[in-house]
């Protein structure tokens, strides 16, 4: 009960945040200069004084701002973003909705992949706190915040895609994709996703792992630590039980802060390993100005970090019964 | 201060991150003075030479002298740090400032568009406004700033929120003093340094999203050498010119560990408290 009570409460907090995100990207495009459609229509020729009047007609760009944002919220509710103007005129929606499961695909994995290695690093610096290994962690976390990410991605396809010839450079599928066996596509998309997990992934290494190992320093201070180790528990029991769960919890929510950065840098590392995600599909809005996919790009990115926030702090109630009741 | 000083030179990282970006500033100043060639200049005598003894990091497809390039390209990357975190501070000041000293309403709306600012992947947003806007320097200072400001705030909010509670803003507020005076004289100076902190930890952030931006050519427009779009002619080139890679990269790297370990060192010089946090 108090946690459908937490739910609808944080349910209904998020109303206000989504008004606020249409209403900025609402203005963000119209910070543009002349009509929004002034650009599909000036630079294709194609398109002719119906097609612009329906446009005008569509974006209500004869009402006064107020009204068109009205109407284009009430539109956007039932998740009508209108047309793309590339030449497929596509509706949005249908765009970015296929494109989303490969970008939160391996935004997962690489997630996956960031607390698999930071958690225990966190935890073998803090425990070892002072030694040879956690100097070196000091190090490493500050080269790590520092690395382009790019660059890095850049790096490594010098490295193992044009010099050793290991993996694939480009795309998610080879081109003989469709004549492999069943294991020899999973093997193909694997090796195609190796790189760009590997190098997402590697921008939230750092941040982590510091913050575990500071969590850890912040729990073994505790009396609760001290009184498992004088009843006589194993040093291994006292760390990886007591300790581990409870420096594990604000991980859950720093986990939520990190969705927006990582869902942004999509663009930089879709477009270098050319993997046809949400990042690319923006990139390629934003080059030839397509305001209605940037429109909708904006609303549901921030949609997807409100979603992933909202699943962060759930997941901290169920695991912090503090945050639930109180 | 004497004790925080010993402080800051015990912090042998810290001192090196000084060291670094003093000498980018100098560098970038003595540009036009250090740089061995002009970095604009075409060759097609010399186009994709490794690196040697004429051409230090070597010379890109247009046989432009890739450290020449670089040391104006330090130029851009230091403009576009301090002006941008410069708009993200004052942005940042006045909203914290605002919503700690009211509270009440005031406090809530303006915290509310904190939570709104941060829940746009911030990247998107940059990418979008820059792209209806036109690329150039000038726009990237200010989108940068206008989508950065939100820590700052959120850290002078809760500077204010402490200090206004404190006995001589008080006695300030019982002398008549006008809000303005309370907020600008009294609490401010004493609030600033975890701003210090935070926009020095922001000209770092603010050199890697240029880089990133001028990298995908959205950012800093050729033929302006920016660290970034060198990278792009590196990408173009991979195959046969690794030093148009590497260089620009580096430096990126260089500048960006500079700038945290300042930011870290000065954390602990004017925060004893969170000392722990890295030693």
């Amino acid at each position: 009960m108090a946690m459908a009570i937490y739910l609808a409460k944080r349910l209904a907090g998020m109303v206000p945040l989504l008004l606020g995100i249409t209403l900025i990207s609402f203005m963000v495009i119209h910070l543009a200069p002349g009509e929004p459609t002034g650009v599909a229509t000036d630079l294709n020729p194609k398109i002719t004084a119906e097609v612009r009047q329906r446009l005008m007609s569509y974006y209500g760009l004869d009402k006064p701002l107020i009204v068109q944002y009205g109407l284009w919220l009430k539109r956007i509710v039932s998740l009508d973003f209108g047309n793309s103007f590339a030449p497929d005129g596509r509706p949005v929606m249908d765009k970015i909705m296929e494109r989303i499961p490969v970008t939160v695909g391996i935004n997962v994995l690489a997630l996956l992949l960031i607390l698999l290695v930071s958690l225990p690093i966190g935890i073998y610096s803090a425990t070892h706190q002072g030694s040879l290994f956690d100097h070196a962690f000091t190090i490493f976390v500050f080269v790590g915040f520092a690395v382009p990410t790019f660059w890095l991605a850049l790096l490594c396809m010098m490295l193992f895609g044009v010099n050793l010839h290991w993996l694939p450079i480009s795309g998610l599928r080879s081109m003989n994709y469709a004549h492999l066996s069943v294991m020899g596509k999973a093997v193909d998309l694997g090796r195609h996703l190796l790189l760009p997990v590997v190098i997402s992934a590697f921008g939230g290494l750092a941040g982590f792992s510091r913050y575990m190992r500071s969590n850890m320093l912040e729990v073994i201070r505790q009396d609760y630590i001290t009184t498992a180790r004088s009843k006589g528990l194993k040093e291994s029991r006292v760390i990886y039980v007591h300790a581990f769960r409870n420096a594990l919890l604000p991980i859950i929510t720093i986990l939520g802060f990190s969705i927006p950065g990582l869902i942004g840098g999509s663009v930089i590392f879709e477009t270098i390993f050319a993997i046809p995600g949400m990042g690319q599909l923006f990139y390629a809005g934003v080059m030839s100005r397509d305001y209605p996919l940037i429109m909708g790009m904006l609303v549901i990115g921030a949609v997807l970090t409100l979603a992933g926030n909202l699943i962060a702090d759930v997941s901290y109630a169920v695991a912090d019964p503090r945050i639930r009741v109180g | 201060m004497m004790n925080g000083f010993t402080r800051f030179t015990r912090n042998r990282l810290a001192f090196a991150g000084g060291i670094v970006v003093l000498v980018l500033f100098c560098a970038s100043v003595l540009a036009p003075v250090i740089s061995p060639y002009n970095p604009t200049d075409i060759n097609v005598n010399a186009i994709l030479s490794p690196p040697g003894p004429s051409h230090l990091f070597g010379t890109d497809e247009l046989g432009r002298d890739v450290f020449s390039r670089m040391l104006w390209g330090a130029r851009i990357s230091l403009k576009v740090g301090f002006v941008a975190v410069g708009i993200a501070v004052v942005i940042g000041i006045i909203v914290g400032a605002l919503a700690g000293f009211y509270g009440g309403w005031v406090d809530s709306i303006l915290m509310r568009f904190v939570d709104m600012m941060l829940c746009f992947p911030s990247f998107f947003l940059i990418l979008a406004v820059i792209a209806i806007l036109e690329p150039s320097i000038y726009n990237i200072m200010a989108v940068i700033g206008i989508t950065s400001w939100m820590g700052v705030a959120r850290l002078v909010r809760a500077e204010f929120l402490r200090i206004r509670e404190m006995d001589y803003v008080k006695a300030a507020k019982s002398m008549g003093a006008s809000d303005k005076r309370i907020i600008f004289l009294h609490i401010l100076p004493n609030a600033l340094s975890p701003v210090l902190v935070a926009a020095t930890l922001g000209v770092a952030g603010a050199i890697l999203t240029e880089s990133a931006l001028s990298f995908l050519g959205i950012g800093v427009q050729p033929p302006t050498p920016s660290w970034g779009n060198m990278l792009t002619a590196g990408k173009d080139n991979m195959e046969i010119a690794w030093w148009l890679s590497v260089f620009p990269g580096l430096a990126i790297l260089i500048t960006v560990l500079g700038y945290n370990l300042l930011g870290e060192g000065l954390r602990d010089v004017l925060d004893p408290r969170l000392k722990e946090r890295w030693k």
